[in-house]
């Protein structure tokens, strides 16, 4: 379902080329729960990108459910990340003046959900993350670990194809991380595809598929 | 994206509205406020002196000796032309369709007596359409007599001023005026009227026109007054009478004048001198718009990571676009909401200090200031919305937030 064939990303900054990825080639198989690690600067964060439809490869083929993304135009990019992907950042970015259930409306709103389905889908999102009593609160409100939690209420409301998830637990104490991460668990059990980038070594053998990336390049790639 | 939720999400982006939003909310308020209160005593003022000058009648078709080259202002020196007679004149009333009532004109001055006073006085001749004509009234006495035009009577009406110098509060009807040397007897006395077409309307001595031609011994008429039936009916008359004139002079020898030419420039002038004082109060819009522009520029900065999210959950460019153009013509309108109500406040001060001034503001004026609060905010709106919507999103969700 996914596939990715020699992505290279490069950037350039004047005469320098940084080689972020150099020849990725891998295949994420639906239901998969693949936990993707590295030192910092390996190309986590931009491969997870290019997964994302927020960037796009230099060079290579990515497809997604079928569809070669690296031949269409950004206005398709857009359908795929409003339909088809779901994200989860370190730093959860939740927009603060906003109550939780609002939160978890917005990705509804740009695809032109109907107001009344939004809201009740978005309490729906909100109590499979366990937050039935937090949806009218705003994020500053919320503990680390509950905002996360939102936060990923959010990414699931659209029903993506995939949830790439970077670093979620970076940011949070020991406690919340591992509730986020019971939580990433049973979503998987319900049948979601999950892409985990973590630093954590207590983590590598939580999926199914453990991928190490060293210098932009696949390392290992071993079931776990 | 659905305008209500638009309106919804810019209307939640101010919620811990800051102070340099309620500033530039200000700002463009003084300036819809400055536009909404000159546009308003500009367009009263113009109204004022149209209303003023729609008095003189603008049925009026007005028939000069001489060809003008330009409009405006009685001709200089005739030349050796037809001269317009007293024949033409009687024309022009019996066979253009349009025509309801004609007077003639000829004028002159001459020393004027009654007892040992004596005045240097305007004498107009014409007949008894004149008052009609003019939209003179009798305060006392009669109108002249209804007359063949080369008919001769020694009768006259006169104005109010002529009244009050040469008879002070004594009657002077059936009393007798001396013209040179010619005795006149006052029939009717006009009713006192502002200055009309540059001529005091109180300060003349009205006598039938056959008298004056003969005693000023002129064959020409200084002008031909024709009262047309209805405004709209100016324009065929105005060629009717055209055509008939060079048919019986051979040229173009004379000048056709309407009101209408003279209120519609005038109109015209007024208009522009009071859209010109609106465009200077618009430079103040300018000065908000730009306040507009740096506060939502500032607004894209500090809202980088929110717009990167949006994206990477599925915002379109175009869905951004309009996001940040809302916000700005919300930012706009409202200050164009409150504009509008200073302006009226203003309208009402104004009014209470100079009652004689007649300020009213048009409804129009009010939809205009407010179309143009929200045009200022979607114009001054773009270039940050714009850069909102091409910022690229990895580098927007880059930053830690
Ligand atoms: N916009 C950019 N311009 C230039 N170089 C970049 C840019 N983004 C990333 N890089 C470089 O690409 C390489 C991979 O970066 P990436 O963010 O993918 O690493 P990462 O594995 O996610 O690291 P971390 O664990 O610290 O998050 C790094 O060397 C980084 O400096
Ligand atoms: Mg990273």
């Amino acid at each position: 379902m996914i596939r990715l064939e020699g992505i290279r990303r490069e950037y350039r900054t004047g005469a320098l080329a940084v080689h972020a990825l150099r020849g990725v080639d891998l295949h994420i198989p639906p239901g998969s729960f693949s936990v993707l690690m590295g030192p910092s600067g390996s190309g986590k964060s931009t491969l997870l990108h290019i997964l994302g439809c927020l960037d796009r490869p230099t060079s290579g083929t990515y497809t997604l459910d079928g569809k070669e993304v690296t031949a269409l135009p950004d206005t398709e990019l857009v359908l795929l990340r409003r339909f088809s992907i779901g994200f989860v950042f370190q730093s959860f970015h939740l927009v603060p003046r906003m109550s939780a259930t609002a939160n978890v409306e917005l990705p509804m709103i740009f695809a032109g959900v109907p107001a009344s389905e939004r809201e009740r889908r978005a309490i729906e999102a909100l109590e499979s993350v366990g937050l039935a009593d937090r949806v009218l609160h705003r994020p500053d409100e919320l503990s680390g670990g509950e905002r996360q939690r939102v936060a990923i209420a959010r990414s699931l409301v659209m029903k993506p194809a995939v949830l790439l998830a970077d670093e979620p637990t970076g940011n949070l104490d020991t406690a919340s991380g591992e509730e986020v991460l019971q939580l990433l668990l049973e979503l998987h059990r319900q049948g979601n595809t999950i892409l985990l980038v973590t630093h954590d070594e207590r983590l590598a053998r939580i999926g199914d598929t453990l991928i190490r990336l060293r210098d932009g390049e696949i390392e290992t790639l071993e079931s776990t | 994206m659905n305008p209500l939720d638009l309106l919804k999400m810019s209307l939640g982006s101010f919620s811990g509205h800051t102070l340099r939003v309620r500033l530039t909310v200000l700002a463009t308020s003084i300036g819809i406020a400055s536009v909404l209160l000159l546009t308003s005593l500009g367009q009263s003022g113009r109204d004022y002196v149209l209303q003023k000058f729609a008095g003189l009648g603008s049925n009026l078709l007005i028939v000069v000796p001489g060809k003008l080259e330009t409009s405006g202002g009685p001709p200089v020196a005739p030349g050796r032309t037809h001269e317009l007679s007293l024949d033409d004149a009687r024309h022009l009333r019996r066979n253009i369709p349009g025509v309801v009532d004609m007077a003639p004109i000829s004028i002159g001055t001459m020393p004027a007596r009654v007892g040992n006073k004596e005045r240097a006085l305007v004498i107009l001749g014409s007949n008894d359409r004149l008052l009609h004509v003019r939209q003179l009234e009798l305060v006392a006495g009669q109108n002249l007599p209804s007359l063949d035009l080369e008919q001769a009577s020694p009768v006259c009406l006169i104005g109010s001023t002529v009244h009050k110098e040469l008879f002070g509060n004594r009657n002077p009807l059936g009393q007798t005026l001396r013209l040179g040397e010619y005795r006149f007897r006052i029939v009717g006395l006009i009713a006192e009227k502002g200055q009309s077409l540059a001529m005091d309307m109180n300060d003349f001595v009205l006598i039938p026109v056959a008298n004056l031609m003969r005693i000023l011994n002129r064959k020409g008429l200084f002008r031909v007054l024709l009262s047309i039936r209805s405004f709209d009916e100016m324009r065929t008359a105005e060629e009717d009478v055209r055509k008939m004139l060079i048919s019986r002079h051979d040229k173009e020898d004379f000048t056709l004048i309407t009101q209408q030419a003279v209120m519609s420039s005038l109109g015209d002038i007024l208009n522009n001198l009071s859209w010109a004082i609106s465009g200077i109060a618009a430079i103040s819009l300018l000065a908000a718009g730009m306040l507009i522009t740096n506060v939502m520029l500032i607004t894209v900065v500090e809202r980088r990571a929110e717009i990167g999210l949006c994206k990477a959950i599925g915002a379109g460019n175009s869905q951004i676009l309009s996001l940040f153009l809302a916000e700005a013509a919300l930012l706009s309108t409202a200050g164009g909401v409150i504009g509008v109500g200073l302006g009226l406040l203003g309208a009402r001060i104004i009014q209470w200090l100079v009652p004689a001034l007649p300020v009213s503001t048009p409804v129009w004026a009010i939809e205009l200031a407010l179309a143009v609060s929200f045009g200022v905010g979607i114009l001054f709106g773009v270039l940050p919305a714009l850069r909102a919507s091409r910022l690229p999103p990895v580098e927007a969700l880059s930053r830690r937030a």
